[in-house]
């Protein structure tokens, strides 16, 4: 607890370019850079993979060989044979990352609503890509999203590992605080984390509460 | 770029040369901090799954709770408990196996939920106590959805485990830090490399004991 004093009572913690605030807005930053590129490319993928069921089982099989790759290896190999002149070689991995579970979410999301409903659809004289867009993707809702909240909350957590390369955000807390045995600063920087994911999280059950129908809701 | 991505001859140096970050004690820790979550997330993931199917009053509860454990950053677990636990193996087991009953406690519930009623009834109708029926007829028939869970949270131990080379216990993830250290690829191409064999060999080893645990899935589909 002290420790958590020292760090958050410490007034030099709250400005300049170590400052909270700073870090902060580095971290949130860089996650919604790569959460939203991961975002662009599984979505339209998943939606298509799942709609007309073309490559679905590459998709699943290479989605779950990409869970296996440790995070901290890619990211060091990728910033070792890049370099680290911009953040884009550290986007990267955590873009590698993302896509996944988003991609098998909406996959599954899509690939799994009830049959009748996608002929219903049909029979009331909807076309392909009417159907997917108005009966398909709303059902599939719920699961598309909470792929959506893992790919964001494994995001977050990764950046954190990312300030081992040098890269600014909340894990520089961290990590510096682990080299330097400063440890207000490591417990300090690990609990804004967890704050900032929780806050992902909880963002993320509100989103649920916004655009899902309540029809669908109720079903689940 | 001179450096070769892969230095053949390094991997057969340090392969088993008996110092700390020789590769083969590297992934012997990498095996013994990846799997033993995953051991301890089953064992306290059956009774507490097991508690929230009986009572679904708990179950809402329970998954908040461990939605926000999920939630949470292992390298900022890790680095909390290391005032606690100190350099230990313990310090990096702890969060993963709070990682493992995340995945597996859902896992056990949804595997005693894909229970039909009829098949719980019939077992009743034929004399089987509560304890009977459970170890006789439901487990058995939730296994595939619990193991589902189980090889979910064993993929992602074996990747996470790598995270604690931060803290300085990190199995195979020295080797990225060590890399790092040296600018030099060869360790790093090595530590992935073996962390995703490592999974792969995980997961067809664990699709293996369902076929063995499951011989009546194998019977139907070849009737």
């Amino acid at each position: 607890m002290n420790w958590l004093i020292d760090f958050f009572g410490n007034p030099d913690n709250w400005s300049g370019p170590d400052g909270i605030p700073v870090r902060l807005l580095q971290h949130v930053e860089f996650s919604v850079l790569a959460f939203l590129i991961a975002a662009l490319i599984a979505l339209p993928l998943g939606l298509w993979v799942g709609h007309t069921g073309r490559g679905a089982v590459l998709v699943v099989l290479s989605a779950n060989a990409a869970r296996a790759l440790p995070t901290l290896g890619l990211l060091v190999l990728v910033v070792l044979l890049i370099g680290v002149g911009t953040i884009w070689p550290v986007l990267i991995p955590l873009v590698a990352l993302a896509i996944p579970p988003i991609l098998v979410n909406t996959y599954e999301g899509v690939r799994g609503v009830d049959r009748d409903l996608r002929d219903a659809a049909y029979g009331m004289g909807l076309r392909g890509r009417q159907v997917l867009f108005r009966a398909l993707v709303p059902v599939a809702l719920p699961l598309i999203l909470l792929g959506l909240r893992l790919a964001a909350i494994q995001v977050v957590a990764t950046a954190t590992v990312a300030a081992y390369v040098g890269l600014g955000g909340l894990g520089r807390y961290i990590i510096d605080g682990l080299a330097t045995k400063d440890y207000p600063s490591v417990f300090g920087g690990a609990v804004l984390v967890v704050l900032l994911a929780l806050a992902v999280q909880f963002g993320f059950a509100l989103l649920n509460r916004v655009v899902v129908s309540p029809g669908v809701r109720q079903v689940r | 770029m001179d450096e070769p991505l892969v230095r053949w001859d390094w991997i057969a140096r340090n392969w088993d040369n008996g110092s700390p970050l020789a590769i083969r004690t590297l992934l012997e820790n990498h095996v013994v901090m990846a799997f033993v979550p995953v051991v301890l997330g089953l064992v306290l993931a059956l009774p507490l799954g097991l508690a929230c199917a009986r009572w679904r009053l708990l179950y809402q509860p329970v998954t908040g709770v461990m939605n926000i454990v999920y939630a949470m950053p292992s390298l900022a677990l890790f680095s909390i408990l290391l005032s606690v636990t100190g350099l230990t193996q313990t310090t990096v087991i702890i969060p993963l196996t709070l990682f493992s009953l995340a995945v597996l406690i859902p896992a056990v519930v949804d595997g005693m939920t894909s229970v039909p009623d009829h098949v719980r009834q019939s077992a009743t109708a034929m004399g089987f106590r509560p304890l009977r029926r459970l170890v006789l007829v439901e487990l058995p028939i939730a296994t595939p959805v619990v193991l589902a869970g189980v090889r979910v949270a064993t993929v992602a131990s074996i990747s996470l485990v790598s995270v604690g080379a931060l803290i300085g216990q990190g199995g195979l993830g020295a080797l990225f830090t060590d890399g790092w250290q040296r600018q030099f690829y060869t360790p790093i191409v090595v530590g992935i490399a073996l962390i995703v064999l490592l999974a792969v060999f995980a997961d067809l080893l664990l699709i293996a004991l369902q076929r063995l645990l499951t011989p009546w899935s194998r019977a139907r589909r070849s009737a």
